[in-house]
C-alpha cells in the first residue's frame, strides 16, 4: 500500500496553494466595489462646497457625518441604536426559535407536515405589515406589539428553511446511520441535524435580514427611541442629514450583525463543498 | 451461517427485483454475486443488511431472522456515502462512538493504514479523490469489524493498480478475521480471483441462474491457467442466462456486464 501513498502524495505536493493571490483578488475587488459610492460622494461634497449646488435636501457627506457624530457626541445615537438593536434581536430571537420549532414538527412527518403547512403557506400570504393593527389592538403601542410584528418577519423564512432542509435530507445518507444502528436521537443529533445546518444558518441569516426591514416599519408606528424614530423625526423636522445618517446607521448594524452570524457559524461550515463567505 | 430462504422483493412502484433467491454462505465463505445491471444484487444486499424487508421469504443469520440492520453485519455502498460534515478519521469511526476514545483512535488508525490513507486522517472528504472515498468507505465499513461484510461493488470507481491491492487487503483480512463476504461485483476475474463461490444472477426479474464452486487452491494466480478457465466457465453462464431470458425483453449485450 506504499505504493499507493506515494503516488497520493505526489498527485498533493502537484496542487497549488493559491492563498495570497486569493487574499489580493479579495482586496482588488474590495476597492472597486467602494469605487462607485466614494467617487460619488467626493464629488457631491465638491458641488456643495463650490456652491455648483446647494445640498438642502441632499446634504454632502461631511454634514451627514457631522450630525452622526453629534448625536454619537450627545449619547442619543446609542440609546436608539440600543431600542432597535434591542427590538430586532427580541424579535429575532423568538422568531427563529417559533420557526424552528414549528418547522422540526413539520418536517418530523408527512401527516404533521400536511396539517400544519398549508395553514402557515395561508398565513404567509398576508403581508406582514398587514398585521400591525391587531398587534396593537392585542398587545398595545409599545414594544410587545413591535416584537410581535418583527418576530413575526423572521418566523417564516426561518420556518420555510428548516421544513426545506429536513426535506432534502439524503435518505442515502440516513442509510449510513441506519446501518450503524443508530437511535432515533442519535439519527437527528448525528445525521439530522449537520446536514441541514448549511440550510438552516442561511435561513436565520435571511430572518436576521427581514427582521432589520420590519424593525423599521415597527418604530414607524409609533416610536419614542430608535433608529426609525429618528427616520420619522427628520422628516417632520425637515432635517434630511438626520434621516441619512440613520439609513448609514442601519446599514452600518445590519451589515455588521449579519457578519456577525456568519462569522459565528463558519467553523460549523468549514466542511462544506460549495462554501464562499457571501461578505 | 446467512441464510437467503427463498426471498422475493417486489418494489412498490411494481418492480420484482427479485424472485424466489435462495443462497446459503457459510461462515467464513467468500461469496461473489454477478450479474447485469439491474438484476438485482443491490437489492438483495440491502435485504440482507436488513435495510429493506423482503416482500416474502426471511434472510437469517446463524438463525436469527435480519429485520433491521444487525451489528455484526456491515455493508460498503455502492457510493462512498461519506458524511461530508466529518474528516476522514471521524467518517471512519463512526461506528465506534461507543468506544472510549483512545481505543477507537487506535482503530480508525489500523483500518486507516490497511487502505493505505494513514496520512489522510484529517482531511475533509470534499478533498479526497473519489477511489480514495471509496478506500475510506471500506475502511468505516471494516472499522466495527463485522461478522459479515457485504460489499457493493466496492473496487467498481477505482483504478487497476489500487483495486488490485486492495483485492489482497481484503484477502489479508479475510485470513486474519475470517469474515464472511458477499461481494457484489460486475468483475468477472475479480469474483473468480477472490471467491470461493460465485453466484450468477439474470434480470426482470432478478433470479439466481447458477452458482459456481471454485475449489481453487489460496493464493491464487490471478494469470494462471485454471482461474482462466474458471474466468471462462462464469462468463459463459453469464451468455447463457442473458440469452435464455424470456422472450420480448429487450436485449443486452454481454459486454455491458
Ligand atoms: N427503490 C426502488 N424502487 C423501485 N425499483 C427499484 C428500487 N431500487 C431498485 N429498483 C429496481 O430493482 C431492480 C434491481 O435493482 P438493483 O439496484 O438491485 O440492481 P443491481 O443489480 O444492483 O444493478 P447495478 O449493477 O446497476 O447496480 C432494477 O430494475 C431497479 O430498477
Ligand atoms: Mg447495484
Amino acid at each position: 500500500m506504499d505504493a499507493i501513498q506515494q503516488r497520493d502524495a505526489a498527485v498533493e505536493a502537484a496542487s497549488p496553494v493559491s492563498s495570497p493571490a486569493r487574499k489580493s483578488r479579495f482586496g482588488a475587488r474590495f476597492v472597486l466595489g467602494i469605487l462607485l459610492p466614494v467617487v460619488l460622494a467626493a464629488g457631491w461634497e465638491f458641488a456643495v462646497a463650490k456652491g455648483y449646488a446647494q445640498g438642502r435636501l441632499m446634504p454632502p457627506p461631511s454634514r451627514i457625518f457631522k450630525t452622526l457624530y453629534d448625536l454619537a457626541a450627545t449619547g442619543e445615537l446609542w440609546r436608539h441604536i440600543f431600542a432597535t438593536l434591542a427590538r430586532v434581536l427580541a424579535g429575532f430571537l423568538l422568531g427563529t426559535i417559533a420557526g424552528t420549532i414549528v418547522g422540526a414538527i413539520a418536517g418530523a412527518s408527512r401527516i404533521t407536515k400536511e396539517i400544519l403547512d398549508p395553514s402557515l403557506q395561508g398565513l404567509r400570504s398576508v403581508p406582514s405589515i398587514a398585521w400591525v393593527p391587531l398587534f396593537i389592538l392585542w398587545l398595545g403601542i409599545f414594544e410587545e406589539s413591535k416584537i410581535a410584528l418583527i418576530a413575526v418577519g423572521c418566523f417564516f423564512p426561518v420556518y420555510l428553511g428548516v421544513l426545506g432542509a429536513i426535506a432534502t435530507v439524503d435518505r442515502k445518507t440516513v442509510e449510513v446511520g441506519r446501518m450503524f444502528r443508530l437511535s432515533q436521537f442519535q439519527l437527528v443529533r448525528r445525521i439530522l441535524l449537520p446536514a441541514i445546518l448549511p440550510a438552516y444558518i442561511l435561513a436565520l441569516r435571511q430572518g436576521l435580514g427581514l427582521g432589520w426591514m420590519f424593525v423599521v416599519a415597527a418604530e414607524f408606528m409609533g416610536a419614542s427611541e430608535g433608529l426609525g424614530y429618528l427616520l420619522v423625526d427628520g422628516q417632520q423636522l425637515g432635517k434630511p442629514d438626520q434621516i441619512l445618517a440613520s439609513i448609514l446607521t442601519f446599514a452600518i448594524l445590519g451589515k455588521i450583525t449579519d457578519g456577525l452570524l456568519a462569522a459565528a457559524s463558519t467553523p460549523f461550515l468549514t466542511w462544506q463543498d460549495a462554501f464562499a463567505p457571501k461578505n | 451461517m446467512l441464510s437467503i430462504e427463498a426471498v422475493d422483493k417486489i418494489y412498490p412502484n411494481g418492480t420484482r427485483a427479485l424472485d424466489r433467491v435462495r443462497l446459503d454462505v457459510q461462515q467464513g465463505e467468500i461469496v461473489a454475486v454477478v450479474g447485469g445491471s439491474g438484476c438485482g444484487k443491490s437489492t438483495l444486499l440491502r435485504l440482507a443488511a436488513g435495510l429493506d424487508q423482503a416482500t416474502r421469504g426471511c434472510i437469517t443469520l446463524d438463525g436469527e431472522t435480519i429485520s433491521a440492520p444487525h451489528e455484526c453485519v456491515g455493508l460498503i455502498f455502492q457510493e462512498p456515502r461519506l458524511l461530508p460534515w466529518l474528516t476522514v478519521a471521524d467518517n471512519v469511526g463512526f461506528g465506534l462512538s461507543h468506544l472510549p476514545r483512545a481505543k477507537r483512535e487506535k482503530i480508525v488508525g489500523d483500518v486507516l493504514a490497511r487502505v493505505g490513507l494513514a496520512d489522510y486522517a484529517g482531511r475533509w472528504p470534499r478533498e479526497l479523490s473519489g477511489g480514495q472515498a471509496q478506500r475510506v468507505a471500506i475502511a468505516r465499513a471494516l472499522a466495527p469489524r463485522p461478522k459479515v461484510l457485504l460489499l457493493d461493488e466496492p473496487f467498481s470507481a477505482l483504478d487497476a493498480f489500487t483495486r488490485a491491492s486492495l483485492h489482497e487487503h481484503v484477502l489479508d483480512l479475510w485470513r486474519a478475521l475470517k469474515p464472511t463476504l458477499v461481494l457484489v461485483t460486475h468483475d468477472v476475474e475479480e469474483a473468480a480471483y477472490l471467491a470461493d463461490r460465485v453466484v450468477v444472477m439474470r434480470p426482470r426479474p432478478g433470479r439466481i441462474s447458477s452458482v459456481f464452486d471454485l475449489d481453487l487452491k489460496r493464493p491464487r494466480d490471478r494469470y494462471g491457467a485454471d482461474l482462466e478457465a474458471a474466468k471462462r466457465r462464469i462468463l459463459n453462464a453469464l451468455d447463457q442466462s442473458l440469452r435464455e431470458r424470456s422472450a420480448g425483453d429487450e436485449l443486452v449485450p454481454a459486454a455491458a456486464i
